[in-house]
Parts: structure tokens; C-alpha cells; sequence
């Protein structure tokens, strides 16, 4: 049986436990909020896009490009993103179940965050390239993915390219989902994985000049499209994972601090014991000597 | 009472700038244009460059990246990855970046770094061209 000191000594063990999981939870609450604010901001631009890809494609209507051609599927490149750092629950392990779905032997990983990095390392799976992205994701660092996807595809090396990352829901929700993400198969199913309203589109319909030409315009917003897709996916993981951490740690705070309530009840019975068989012992010697 | 358009930058982290102004040149690829109210509809690409704005009878400078405008009647809208106003560049930082980009385009390198450092290059010097120009 433990003795209170030993007790004791797990009580203090614990509650500096519980500090470090408090603290962790502050500090992913005030970064996820953060990549919230961060995937808000990102909004305007996407609608503005939207609004150009609607007005662009009445004006080109047969418009082709490489990046839309649908060719049968030999080679899957498979761009997976994933957190820098554990402990954020089974945010991670739900997100590589997925990823363990494609066949690793048509499979290429082009993978961003260090966990997705090492799951492929560790898998034996196709590394194609990896990537790093901060905590507050940059347009840079998904520009510098997308490049190397689209150069991927066009270079006839994988036949189709996919996005396996976690759709941020709620804080309490986060979802791992696989996206369609070349070829893109029609210009005007351009889909962020953002839900957009689509407000007032079609109202104002103007005959648009375009310089240089409509095709010319519409190339350049694909590739565009196809970097925000890339930038939204990072903010959405980024705010997922925090939300994921903080979620994990809050939880690990509450278990630690019952945990302290049930080995403080333990050891004050256990005091308590002691105290009363002294007293007996007291009570019982004195009443020898008389 | 002279007419406005409303301007609208727009990058993918923000809205970097929005007023009603009276006259807008962009660098376009096809040319520096000038907009005033009223011009054609127009949709188009951008280069990286410089933006000059006239509001209130006075001039102000952004620095810009790569992006598509749309022109109507009495709105510009640019959809860029960079909107940077003059008072905002720091020129110092600015030009080791270009420094730092020439020196690695004497290097050997393939065709799509040199695209890459190129670009970088382009948006290094449409700062310091603004930002040199609010100083005289």
C-alpha cells in the first residue's frame, strides 16, 4: 500500500501536469482563433474569383487548357497535409486512414507538415516532395505546392492529382476529406473547398472587353484558383489542428485535475486512519497505566 | 459633383485596399492604363508593378504582384497576391531581397527556378520603384 508521502508526491507530479496541459490549451485557443481569423480573410478574394471564373467563362466558351484534361488514371499524386506536432487527439491518425486508402504502389505523396512527413517515411510510401507551412500558413508556401503539383501533372508523371487534408467543421468537429484537385474537369466546376454563397452573380451581366483574350484571362485565373485551393486547404488544416489541440488538451487538464481530487479524497483518508489509530493508541495506553 | 470608382484590392490574406477614388493607372500586361469613370468594361491581367490612385486631389502609390483586373463603369476590382502601399515597403528589406535575387540568377539554375526568382525579382523592384518615387 502507498504512503501518504508517496501519495503526495504523485499529487504534486500531477498537478504540474495539469499546468503544462493548461497552458498548452491557452496557447493553441489563441492560435486557433488566429487561422480562424486568417480562413474569414481569405473570403472576399475567393468570391471575387468566383465572380471573375462566372463572368470570364460566359465570354469563352470553349476554352481549353492541359490543366482541365481528364485522362485515364494510371498514377494518383496525393498532396497530404497533416500537423507539425502531435498531441491533438486522433486528429492525425483519422486524417492518414485516409491517406492509407491509395494504392502505394500509383500513388506519389507530396506531403506539408512534418507528422504527414514522417507517417509516408514511415509507411514506405512514394515521397515525392515535402513541405513545410508556419502557423499562420502563407499564400507563398501553398504557391510553391501548387507549382509543384501542376508541374507534376503536366508532365504527364501522374495522371490526376488529389488533396487529402481536414476540413475544418467546428472546434469540436474536424472532418479528414479527400478533394478532386487536377484534372479540373470543367471551368465552371471550379470548387474551393470553402462553402461560398454565390450572391448576385448572374444580376449584372456586362459584354466585358478582354485583353489579351478571354483565354488568355482564364488560363491565368486557373492557375490562380489553383493556388487559393491550395492556400485555403493549409488555413482549414492550421485552424483544425489547433482547434484539435486545444479540444485534446482541455481534456487532458479535466482528467488531471479529478485525478487530483480522487488521490487528495485517498490520501486525507488515509491521514485520517493514521490519526485515529494514534489517538487509540494513546487512549488505550493511558487507560493501561491506570 | 465629379465622378468616382470604387477601388477594390484584394489578395488572398486581406482586402488591402478599398475607397472611392476619382482616377486609377494599373500596370496591365498589354500597358500602364488609366482609368477613369465610366471606362468600358474590361477584364484583364496585371503585371507586377505599381498602382497610382487619385483620390481627393491626391496621389497615392501601391505596389503590386501578379493578378487579373475587372473594369466596369464605376469599379475596379484586382484580384493580386501582393498590395503593398508605399508607406508600408521597407526599402531596405526590399532591396537585399533584390539583392539577394540577382546574385542567385548568376548561378546555375533550371528554367523554372529562374521563372520563380524572376518573379520574386519583379516584385522586389515594383516596391522600390514606388517607394522611391514617394521620396522625391
Amino acid at each position: 500500500m502507498a504512503s501518504t508521502r508517496d501519495i503526495r508526491r504523485r499529487i504534486k507530479s500531477v498537478r504540474s501536469t495539469a499546468q503544462i496541459t493548461k497552458a498548452m490549451q491557452m496557447v493553441a485557443a489563441s492560435k486557433m482563433r488566429k487561422a480562424q481569423q486568417a480562413a474569414l480573410n481569405g473570403r472576399p478574394f475567393m468570391q471575387l474569383l468566383y465572380a471573375l471564373q462566372r463572368k470570364a467563362t460566359t465570354a469563352a466558351v470553349d476554352f481549353t487548357d492541359p490543366l482541365l484534361e481528364a485522362r485515364p488514371v494510371r498514377k494518383t499524386a496525393v498532396i497530404l497535409v497533416g500537423g507539425d506536432k502531435g498531441l491533438c487527439g486522433a486528429l492525425n491518425s483519422n486524417l492518414f486512414r485516409v491517406a492509407a486508402q491509395f494504392d502505394p504502389a500509383t500513388t506519389l505523396f507530396i506531403t506539408a507538415g512534418r507528422r504527414a512527413a514522417q507517417y509516408i517515411a514511415r509507411t514506405k510510401r512514394q515521397l515525392h516532395a515535402e513541405f513545410a507551412y508556419g502557423d499562420s500558413p502563407r499564400y507563398a508556401e501553398a504557391k510553391a505546392m501548387a507549382a509543384c503539383a501542376r508541374d507534376l501533372f503536366l508532365n504527364r508523371e501522374v495522371d490526376a492529382v488529389k488533396v487529402v487534408a481536414t476540413r475544418f467543421v467546428n472546434t469540436l468537429t474536424q472532418e479528414p476529406v479527400s478533394l478532386d484537385y487536377l484534372p479540373v474537369a470543367e471551368v465552371k466546376g471550379m470548387k474551393l473547398p470553402e462553402n461560398i454563397t454565390e450572391e448576385k452573380l448572374a444580376s449584372d451581366y456586362l459584354e466585358f472587353i478582354f485583353e489579351p483574350s478571354a483565354e488568355a484571362f482564364l488560363g491565368y485565373l486557373l492557375s490562380l484558383y489553383l493556388n487559393v485551393f491550395v492556400y485555403q486547404v493549409l488555413l482549414n488544416a492550421k485552424a483544425s489542428e489547433q482547434s484539435a489541440r486545444m479540444v485534446a488538451m482541455k481534456n487532458a487538464t479535466d482528467n488531471a485535475n479529478s485525478l487530483i481530487e480522487d488521490l487528495t479524497l485517498h490520501y486525507n483518508k488515509l491521514r485520517q486512519g493514521k490519526i485515529t489509530t494514534e489517538l487509540s493508541e494513546i487512549v488505550g495506553g493511558q487507560q493501561a497505566n491506570e | 459633383m465629379a465622378q468616382t470608382l470604387q477601388l477594390r484590392i484584394v489578395t488572398p490574406d486581406q482586402i488591402a485596399y478599398s475607397e472611392q477614388v476619382e482616377m486609377v493607372t494599373l500596370p496591365g500586361i498589354e500597358g500602364q492604363m488609366g482609368i477613369y469613370p465610366m471606362h468600358v468594361p474590361l477584364m484583364t491581367q496585371m503585371v507586377p508593378g505599381e498602382i497610382g490612385v487619385r483620390k481627393d486631389g491626391r496621389d497615392y502609390f501601391l505596389a503590386v504582384g501578379e493578378g487579373l483586373i475587372e473594369i466596369t463603369g464605376n469599379e475596379v476590382a484586382i484580384l493580386t497576391d501582393m498590395a503593398i502601399a508605399a508607406e508600408h515597403i521597407d526599402e531596405a528589406k526590399v532591396e537585399e531581397a533584390r539583392q539577394r535575387a540577382q546574385a542567385r540568377l548568376q548561378e546555375k539554375l533550371s528554367d523554372e527556378e529562374v521563372a520563380s526568382i524572376n518573379s520574386s525579382l519583379a516584385r522586389s523592384l515594383a516596391q522600390l520603384h514606388v517607394k522611391r518615387r514617394t521620396h522625391h
